[in-house]
């Protein structure tokens, strides 16, 4: 029976998926990614999930708990660190922990450790101990491997140019991000902040993406801006932001916002996220001195959409309203 | 240049002491209180963590009594402590204080930096200097941890143990009019006396209880509502797994390899949690494995609204606690919390202890 990996569709999905299935699919194992979040899903992992935790590790857990009985192996990485001397958010850290002691009756999780603190010897090993479950020759991993390393920088760099990754391989047809310039015009430019799996999730965020592109806005994300002025802008913080998410959303916040490419700023919040509750501050402190429009959108699994309905469209009427005035003042300066 | 620094427990007591032995002029923020809190509330983010809102408010509390100089120990993640001192600056900036902050960073940021931090505190001149000023903080932290776990053994034994309330309470008032360490050290050494000679029950066998979880929390009586005092009412021996103590002892003195005691935590803990997470999350767990080894009858864990290390550890407790057959409780904190409910709850807990140890004796 051929080997089937479940990947579910959570967390550092949206930033890793392609590689991890290029892999996977090159050492001839099937890889089997859950269905879109939906509410089935939300109630599942509501359901097993401590009350404390952030609604996104929620949604995770509910994920999981739709592989379990369909596939051999759930691979879950443990992300302590992508970048030397930064790290992840701690749920990161502990996400397989958190999964293994919460949901009853899994197969076996695949967790390899991912640590690029110190050196990035430490991901020869997990890349090894990922391998290690299909076959024996180190040879083939390696080379599995770096194809799909290669193949995935191609998409990364298409990303860059406007296309989120999920979108270049035809993959997630629906999320509407792809954007064709010169096709449509678009009236506005709105910087839609957050993490990649809360802002390219689009059942729990609500879907917000389409109702900013119904006003003909032009939406863009923090994945879009080029790593280099990320890191550039990012190191002018006054102490050195050791979160390398904290990096990419207040890096591409400050390097938009001092270029004053956009018109405004949509932050998207998992509520009793710790790493927004900071990012937040900063970006907003930023917004607020360039006089950008700022809003924060709190979901969690609570969360009306009517309620968030209102609140994008109170925030897009009052950029129009700056549109008429000469001083592009809002009403609360 | 009048430092303060924000409170945790009783290392202000250390601390004042220690400074003003150095020559420094330093003024402690007044005892946290309803109206700290108010004051951090009121200016903080509101989704920020509690310690940050009463650092705040202990800030602000004392710049009104004159300091101009904040002292703050910084880490780099991945717990957003980490990034306190850059918000805190913030906040303090928007309300008008232009307030100095020392913070000392690990050394991994460079050791420059800190070098530079600790002699300007220390007043030193050298490396002498520094390491005759530590040995002096550390022997007034010791004693001073030393008096809070004194007085949480007498409690639970005491004839009255609201003497016990009255001693400490005593210790404090009188903290506020000593200077320097040699006064400190004789009231120190006069109160553990005083804790000596209360009166015990003979024949008296306490639930014991360990207080594990997020290191402010634990340490900071008027967050964690007093739970030290009102479990020691109901006659429960408290043991806490965190105090400035082993925090020193782990993160300076024994640098970089950690301490034993935390080290052997670690150990427990790796059959559930191999890595870390953060903050205190995996000696949570390890701690809860310590106390369930020492024969403890049960422990409550305490973190603060939203702590991500610690609720990371709190679904991996879950599984402890099944497979030990050991109750954990879990207290959350934050500015809402009513004392009511919270004490309810620890005295079902301690109901149910007892009830879990009358069983096992008499079958």
């Amino acid at each position: 029976m051929k080997n089937k990996v479940g990947i579910p569709r959570g967390m550092f999905y949206y930033d890793y998926y392609l590689l991890w299935k290029e892999f996977f699919n090159n050492l001839d194992v099937e890889v089997v990614p859950s269905p879109k979040t939906n509410k089935d899903i939300l109630n599942k992992g509501v359901h097993t999930c401590v009350d404390e935790a952030c609604l996104p590790v929620k949604v995770f857990h509910g994920h999981v708990d739709y592989l379990k009985d369909k596939v051999n192996y759930i691979f879950i990485p443990k992300f302590i660190s992508i970048y030397p001397k930064e790290y992840c958010c701690p749920k990161h850290l502990g996400l397989p922990d958190m999964v293994r002691h919460s949901i009853e009756g899994l197969p076996e999780i695949i967790d390899p450790e991912i640590n690029l603190r110190k050196s990035d010897k430490t991901l020869k090993k997990a890349v090894l101990n990922t391998g290690k479950y299909f076959t024996k020759s180190s040879k083939k991993i390696y080379r599995a491997f770096n194809e799909a390393y290669n193949q995935f920088f191609k998409d990364v760099d298409l990303m860059s140019r406007g296309v989120v990754p999920i979108n270049a391989v035809g993959l997630y047809d629906d999320l509407s991000f792809n954007i064709k310039e010169g096709n449509e015009t678009f009236k506005r430019k709105i910087l839609f902040l957050g993490h990649s799996y809360n802002i390219y999730d689009d059942y729990i965020n609500m879907n917000i993406v389409s109702k900013l592109k119904k006003r003909k806005t032009k939406v863009i994300t923090a994945e879009m801006v080029d790593e280099e002025s990320i890191r550039y802008y990012a190191s002018k913080l006054p102490k050195r932001m050791f979160w390398t998410h904290g990096q990419r959303i207040v890096g591409a916040a400050y390097a938009l916002i001092e270029r004053r490419s956009i018109d405004g700023i949509i932050y998207v919040s998992a509520f009793g996220c710790g790493l927004d509750s900071v990012l937040m501050d900063l970006v907003e402190r930023k917004a607020k001195e360039n006089k950008i429009p700022f809003t924060l959108l709190t979901i969690d699994e609570q969360t009306g959409e009517a309620g968030i309905n209102t609140r994008i469209e109170a925030f897009l009427d009052m950029l129009e309203w700056r549109d008429n005035n000469e001083d592009n003042f809002s009403t609360y300066g | 240049m009048k430092i303060t620094f924000p409170h945790m427990g009783n290392v202000y007591i250390a601390g004042k002491a220690f400074f003003e032995e150095l020559g420094q002029e330093v003024i402690p923020p007044p005892r946290c209180s309803r109206k700290t809190l108010e004051i951090g509330t009121k200016y903080s983010q509101e989704t920020i963590c509690l310690p940050l809102k009463i650092m705040i408010g202990n800030f602000v509390e004392s710049i009104e009594k004159g300091a101009d100089t904040v002292l703050l120990t910084g880490s780099c993640g991945p717990c957003r402590f980490g990034y306190y001192s850059i918000l805190e600056e913030n906040i303090l900036r928007d309300l008008g204080h232009n307030i100095d902050f020392i913070v000392l960073d690990p050394i991994g940021e460079g050791w420059k930096p800190l070098k530079e931090n600790i002699y300007r505190i220390f007043k030193a001149n050298n490396i002498k200097d520094v390491i005759a000023a530590g040995r002096l903080g550390w022997q007034l932290i010791k004693k001073a941890d030393y008096i809070i776990h004194l007085s949480n053994q007498k409690r639970a034994y005491a004839m009255d143990s609201y003497l016990v309330d009255l001693i400490i309470d005593n210790y404090y008032r009188k903290v506020e009019e000593t200077f320097g360490e040699k006064d400190m050290m004789e009231l120190m050494d006069e109160t553990i006396e005083a804790l000596n000679r209360v009166k015990i029950k003979k024949d008296h066998k306490p639930i014991r209880i360990g207080l594990i979880g997020e290191i402010y929390t634990i340490i900071e009586p008027f967050v964690n509502l007093e739970v030290e005092r009102k479990l020691g009412h109901m006659g429960v021996l408290v043991e806490k797994s965190l105090t400035p103590t082993i925090w020193v002892d782990h993160h300076v003195k024994n640098f970089p390899f950690g301490s034993k005691g935390e080290r052997k935590k670690h150990q427990l803990a790796k059959p559930y949690l191999k890595t870390l997470v953060g903050g205190h999350g995996r000696e949570t767990v390890g701690s809860a494995i310590y106390y369930r080894n020492m024969g403890f009858d049960g422990v409550i864990q305490l973190l603060p609204l939203n702590c991500m290390p610690e609720i990371v550890a709190k679904s991996i407790l879950n599984t402890v606690s099944k497979d030990l057959d050991f109750p954990i409780m879990t207290l959350i904190l934050d500015e809402m919390t009513g004392e009511a409910g919270y004490l309810t709850r620890l005295e079902a807990f301690v109901d149910l202890l007892k009830r879990r140890k009358e069983e096992v004796q008499y079958g």
